[in-house]
């Protein structure tokens, strides 16, 4: 059975932040809210590296275990999602999250700080497939669509991949051992070739 | 001097009022807590933004049209051979 995934791929993320647009416009997501992000280690230094990050999904998810309400619940394709008509706003799975993914609107129900809200995997939530309620609620249901969230899809260099963990896992694999290690992985044998004997 | 009238209307809005919580709904969170939700493959019903290639309800279906997307918009080396 599928167990949806997310990796990104450090060597070839070039911070262009089109994932993060994607996210945005998909969903409507308001603003202030940021379901997925660009981070860069060591900005601005020759060998900085980005990654773009979002809720990952985990096998063993932290969000689940203290949450007070139980608002969260994990579907048949291993995609963790919430009930935001449970959820209470208290903030408690963003202190567990290690990779800040809740993220809480600034106005809303519960005054400042609102329910919470968070990468989908773009699957939707606990309402009709492709209603109106749930896409307000949770955004757009891209997998029961048939397809893969839109963020890795947009992804222009293909950084960022996204499905059935098995899959993703073999496209990530294959790439490392093609594409080698050092200037290789830059594409400097293709742009300038190889001396002869010298893999490219 | 409070008039036995006043007292009786006083005596039944107090009486109201100590019963008035007695009609409040609960608030605790239900046994069943979260909707349920229905796997990714029963799909979105009518919609034009439906993937092509899969059928409804299929699981095997819809996991074989999400591993070809996966391979064709994701992997690149299935396309541009080394």
């Amino acid at each position: 059975m599928a167990r949806m995934k997310f990796i990104c791929d450090a060597e070839r993320c070039i911070e262009c932040n089109g994932c993060v647009t994607a996210c945005k416009n998909e969903h409507e997501v308001p603003w202030g809210v940021n379901r997925r992000r660009v981070v860069t280690l060591n900005d601005g230094v020759p060998g900085e590296k980005s990654i773009s990050v979002a809720c990952m999904h985990c096998s063993d998810a932290p969000c689940m275990a203290v949450c007070p309400v139980n608002c969260f619940y994990r579907t048949e394709e291993g995609v963790v999602l919430h009930d935001k008509d449970v959820c209470i706003g208290c903030g408690y799975c963003s202190y567990a999250c290690p990779f800040g993914a809740p993220q809480f609107p600034s106005a809303g129900t519960f005054g400042v700080r609102g329910k919470m809200d968070k990468c989908t995997f773009c699957a939707g939530g606990p309402e009709a497939h492709g209603s109106q309620a749930e896409f307000e609620k949770y955004g757009r249901n891209r997998l029961a669509e048939g397809k893969l969230p839109a963020c890795a899809e947009m992804c222009s260099t293909k950084a960022l991949l996204a499905g059935d963990g098995d899959v993703v896992a073999d496209i990530l694999r294959n790439r490392v051992v093609q594409r080698g290690k050092g200037a290789e992985v830059w594409g400097w044998g293709t742009a300038y070739g190889t001396a002869k004997g010298e893999k490219s | 001097m409070i008039s036995a009238r006043t007292l009786l209307t006083a005596s039944i809005l107090l009486a109201a009022f100590a019963v008035s919580a007695c009609g409040e709904t609960p608030q605790t969170a239900s046994a069943a807590g979260v909707k349920v939700d229905r796997p990714a493959y029963q799909g979105v019903g009518d919609s034009p933004f439906v993937s092509p290639g899969w059928k409804v309800g299929d699981r095997a279906s819809w996991e074989a049209g999400l591993k070809a997307r996966a391979q064709y918009s994701q992997n690149d080396y299935t396309r541009m051979k080394p």
